[in-house]
C-alpha cells in the first residue's frame, strides 16, 4: 500500500495560523541554527540561554531591544506595507540613508531653535527624504514599467555612497571642519542638543521617540489598509492588476503612492537614528546596520500586517541586542544574520500551510488529513 | 601603446567582467526554467568565502587546491540553488521572497561573515590564486595581446562558457525543452517533459556557476576576505541577464561593459584625475537604472521577452 503526499488548496484559510505559523517558524529556525552552531563547535542551548538573557532578561536589556527595535519596527512596516501589495520595494536601505541624510542636515540647519521647531521639521525632512529616494524607482516602475527590485537595489548603494561622499570626500554642510582633529579624522556635525529627541522613561524602561511613533504608523497602516478606500485599491490591485484596471483604478497611480509611503517610512527610520541615537550623520555606523534589509524580515515574520510587525520588530529587536551584547571571540559574527535568515526561510515554507492543506493519500483509501496543518 | 588608458581598461574591464559574466550565465539558466533567483549576491560571497578557505588550508600543489577551491564554491552554490528549488518548485513559495532570503542568509551580516570570522579569514592573504597565463607567447603583442593573450584561466573557461550555453540553450534538445518550460510549462508538460526536474536541474546547475563566480574573486581579482566584498555585484548580474534578452552571447559584452566601468576609476585615478571617489563606484549602479530603464520600453519587450513563465510556480492541476 503506498502513501502519497498531497496538497490541497485550502478555500480558506484558518483564523488560528496566523499567529501559530510564524511561532512555529522561529521554532524551526532555531533548531536549525543549532545544528549549524553545533558544527562550528559551540553550543546551541548556551547561546541562545546568552541572547535570551542579552536581549530580554532585564529593565536594561529591555530598553536596549526597544533601541534596537526602533529602526526595524519602521523599516518593517514600509517593507510590509510594499511587499503586501507586491510593489518589491527592496530600497528600504537607502531610503532610511536618505531620510538620515534629510534629518541631520535638517537637525543641523534649525536644531538651535529650539525642540518645537526642530523636531516636527526633522521628521518631515527624514519622511521626505526617504520618500524621494523611493519616488524615482517608484516613477520608473509605474510609468516605465522598469523592474522595481533592481532600481530600488542600485538606489541602495548609490545612496550609500553619496553618505560617505557628503562625510569623508567633500566639505558639505553635514560635515565638521570646525577643529584640526575632525579634519584628519572626518566626522559629522553634531545637531544642537536643544534637538535631541526626548525619551519616555518609566521605571528605567526607557523608550525612544522613534518607537513611539512607529507604533502610531503601525497603527495608521492597519487602518489605511482595512478600512479605506485607498487600503481597498490596493488589496484588489495587488491580487489582480486586470480586476483594479477594469474596476477603473489608476493602477500606476497606485503603485507610485505605495512607493511613497513605503520610503516615507523607511526614511522615518533614518530620521529616528539621528534624532534618537546618534545625533550625526554616521555613514560607518549605519551601513553595516543593514537595518533595510533586516526590515524585510521583521515584515515577512509578521506576515506583512502591520500591528504584527511591533511584535517581530521586538522579536528580532531583541536578536539585533544581543547580537551587539555578546559581541566576542565566543559568539561568532553574522550568527545574528544567518539566524535572521534562517526564520525568513522558515516563515516563507510555513506559508505553504496557509494556503495548502497536506494530505496522505493511502493507496485506494480515503484521504486522511495529516499534520498540524489539518 | 600597452600601457595606454584603452587597453588598460579593456584589460582591467574583462577581470572584472568575468565574475559578472559567470553569475549571469548561471541566473540565464535558472531563468530560462522559469525560476528567478534573487539570491545570487549572497551565493557569490558564500562562493568567495568557502573558496578563499579551501584554498588557504589545503596542502598539495597550487593546481590541485584551486580546483578543490573552485569546486567547493561551486558545491556551495549548488546547495543554496537546491535550497531556493525547494522552496520555490516543492513548497511553491514566493520566489521573489525566497530569493532574498538566500541573500540575507549569505549575505554581508550573515553566513558568509560568520564563516570568515569562525575561519579566521580576514586577516590572511590568500596562497593560491589564478595567474596570468601568457598565451602561446602573444601577451605583448600590440593592442590585442594583454586584452585577449594575457588573462587567468577563469576567464578562458568563462569563454568556453559561454559558448557552451550558447549551444546548449540554442542547439540542443534538451535546451529546447529547457525553453519550453520557462515559456509554458503547461505546454510541455503535456509534451511529456518533467517541469520540475528541468527546473531543479537548471537551478542547481546555475547556483554552482554562481557560487564559482563568486570564487574568482578571492581566486583571482583580489586574493582576500573581507565581508561583503562583492559589493552588489549579484545584483548586477541579476540586471545584465535582462539587458542581454536572456541571450549568452549579449551577457558577454553587457559584463565586460560593466567591467570597465567598475574599473575606470582606479584607470583614471592612477593618471591622476582627481573626482570623488564615491562617483566612481556609484557609476555602476547608475549605468545599471539607466540601462534598464532603456530596455524596459514596450518595444524591447515585445521584441525578446522574458520567459513567459518566468516567477511563476507551475502546479498541475489534477483531477
Amino acid at each position: 500500500m503506498s502513501t502519497r503526499v498531497r496538497f490541497e488548496r485550502r478555500l480558506e484559510t484558518p483564523r488560528l495560523l496566523g499567529p501559530i505559523l510564524p511561532v512555529v517558524s522561529v521554532a524551526g529556525a532555531l533548531v536549525i541554527a543549532a545544528i549549524l552552531l553545533l558544527l562550528t563547535g559551540h553550543d546551541p542551548l548556551t547561546t541562545y540561554k546568552r541572547m535570551a538573557e542579552a536581549g530580554f532578561s532585564s529593565t536594561q536589556a529591555l530598553s536596549s531591544t526597544v533601541a534596537s527595535a526602533t529602526p526595524l519596527l519602521l523599516t518593517g512596516l514600509a517593507a510590509a506595507l510594499a511587499f503586501r501589495v507586491r510593489v518589491w520595494n527592496i530600497g528600504g536601505e537607502g531610503q532610511l540613508y536618505m531620510g538620515a541624510v534629510c534629518a541631520a542636515g535638517m537637525g543641523i540647519a534649525v536644531g538651535g531653535s529650539g525642540l518645537a521647531v526642530a523636531l516636527p521639521a526633522m521628521i518631515v525632512a527624514g519622511i521626505l527624504g526617504g520618500a524621494a529616494w523611493a519616488a524615482i524607482p517608484g516613477v520608473l516602475r509605474a510609468y516605465l514599467n522598469t523592474n522595481e527590485i533592481l532600481t530600488t537595489l542600485m538606489f541602495n548603494y548609490i545612496g550609500g555612497l553619496l553618505m560617505y561622499y557628503l562625510i569623508f570626500d567633500s566639505h558639505s554642510f553635514w560635515r565638521d571642519v570646525s577643529s584640526p582633529e575632525a579634519k584628519l579624522f572626518p566626522q559629522g556635525k553634531v545637531i544642537d542638543a536643544s534637538a535631541f529627541w526626548p525619551g519616555f522613561t518609566g521605571s528605567e524602561l526607557v523608550v525612544p521617540l522613534g518607537f513611539v511613533v512607529g507604533v502610531v504608523v503601525a497603527a495608521l497602516l492597519f487602518v489605511l489598509m482595512r478600512h479605506t478606500r485607498l487600503g481597498f485599491d490596493l488589496r484588489v490591485v495587488a491580487d489582480s492588476p486586470e480586476v483594479g484596471r477594469y474596476a477603473g483604478m489608476r493602477t500606476r497611480r497606485l503603485v507610485l503612492i505605495v512607493m511613497l509611503i513605503s520610503g516615507g517610512v523607511a526614511g522615518l527610520a533614518g530620521a529616528s537614528q539621528v534624532g534618537d541615537f546618534s545625533h550625526v550623520l554616521e555613514p560607518v555606523g549605519l551601513q553595516p546596520a543593514a537595518y533595510g534589509y533586516t526590515g524585510i524580515v521583521v515584515a515577512a515574520l509578521a506576515r506583512f500586517n502591520p500591528l504584527g510587525v511591533v511584535v517581530s520588530a521586538l522579536f528580532l529587536g531583541g536578536m539585533t541586542n544581543a547580537g551587539f551584547a555578546l559581541q566576542g571571540a565566543d559568539f561568532p559574527q553574522g550568527l545574528v544574520g544567518t539566524l535572521q535568515a534562517i526564520i525568513l526561510f522558515c516563515v516563507l515554507a510555513s506559508e505553504l500551510f496557509s494556503r495548502y492543506r497536506i494530505v496522505l493519500r493511502t493507496g485506494g483509501g480515503a484521504p486522511v488529513a495529516a499534520g498540524r496543518a489539518a | 601603446m600597452n600601457d595606454g588608458l584603452v587597453v588598460q581598461l579593456l584589460v582591467s574591464g574583462i577581470a572584472f567582467g568575468t565574475p559578472l559574466l559567470i553569475a549571469a550565465l548561471g541566473e540565464l539558466l535558472s531563468e530560462r526554467s522559469g525560476v528567478l533567483n534573487l539570491g545570487l549576491e549572497g551565493m557569490m560571497l558564500m562562493g568567495a568565502v568557502c573558496g578563499f578557505w579551501v584554498s588557504q588550508r589545503m596542502g598539495g600543489p597550487e593546481w590541485l587546491a584551486l580546483t578543490v577551491a573552485l569546486g567547493a564554491a561551486g558545491g556551495v552554490g549548488l546547495l543554496m540553488g537546491l535550497l531556493h528549488g525547494f522552496m520555490t518548485i516543492t513548497l511553491r513559495a514566493n520566489q521573489i521572497v525566497s530569493g532574498l532570503a538566500l541573500t540575507i542568509l549569505g549575505g554581508s551580516i550573515g553566513l558568509s561573515s560568520y564563516l570568515g570570522q569562525v575561519g579566521g579569514l580576514g586577516d590572511e592573504r590568500g596562497r593560491h590564486t589564478f595567474e596570468k597565463i601568457d598565451v602561446l607567447g602573444l601577451g605583448d603583442l600590440p593592442g590585442i595581446g594583454p586584452v585577449l593573450f594575457h588573462q587567468s584561466l577563469i576567464v578562458y573557461l568563462s569563454w568556453v562558457l559561454t559558448a557552451a550555453v550558447a549551444y546548449y540553450v540554442f542547439r540542443t534538445r534538451a535546451g529546447q525543452h529547457l525553453r519550453a518550460v520557462g515559456e509554458d510549462p503547461r505546454a510541455a508538460d503535456a509534451m511529456g517533459i518533467d517541469v520540475a526536474r528541468y527546473r531543479y536541474a537548471h537551478t542547481l546547475v546555475g547556483g554552482a556557476l554562481v557560487g564559482m563566480a563568486g570564487a574568482s574573486y578571492t581566486l583571482a581579482i583580489t586574493p582576500n576576505w573581507s565581508d561583503g566584498m562583492t559589493a552588489g555585484a549579484g545584483w548586477i548580474a541579476l540586471a545584465l541577464v535582462i539587458f542581454a534578452f536572456w541571450r549568452p552571447g549579449f551577457v558577454l559584452i553587457g559584463a565586460y561593459l560593466f567591467g570597465v566601468v567598475s574599473s575606470l576609476g582606479f584607470n583614471l585615478q592612477v593618471r591622476g584625475v582627481d573626482l570623488p571617489p564615491e562617483l566612481f563606484s556609484a557609476l555602476p549602479y547608475l549605468l545599471t537604472v539607466v540601462v534598464l530603464v532603456v530596455v524596459s520600453n514596450a518595444w524591447a519587450k515585445h521584441r525578446f521577452g522574458a520567459p513567459d513563465a518566468l516567477g511563476v510556480p507551475y502546479v498541475r492541476e489534477e483531477a
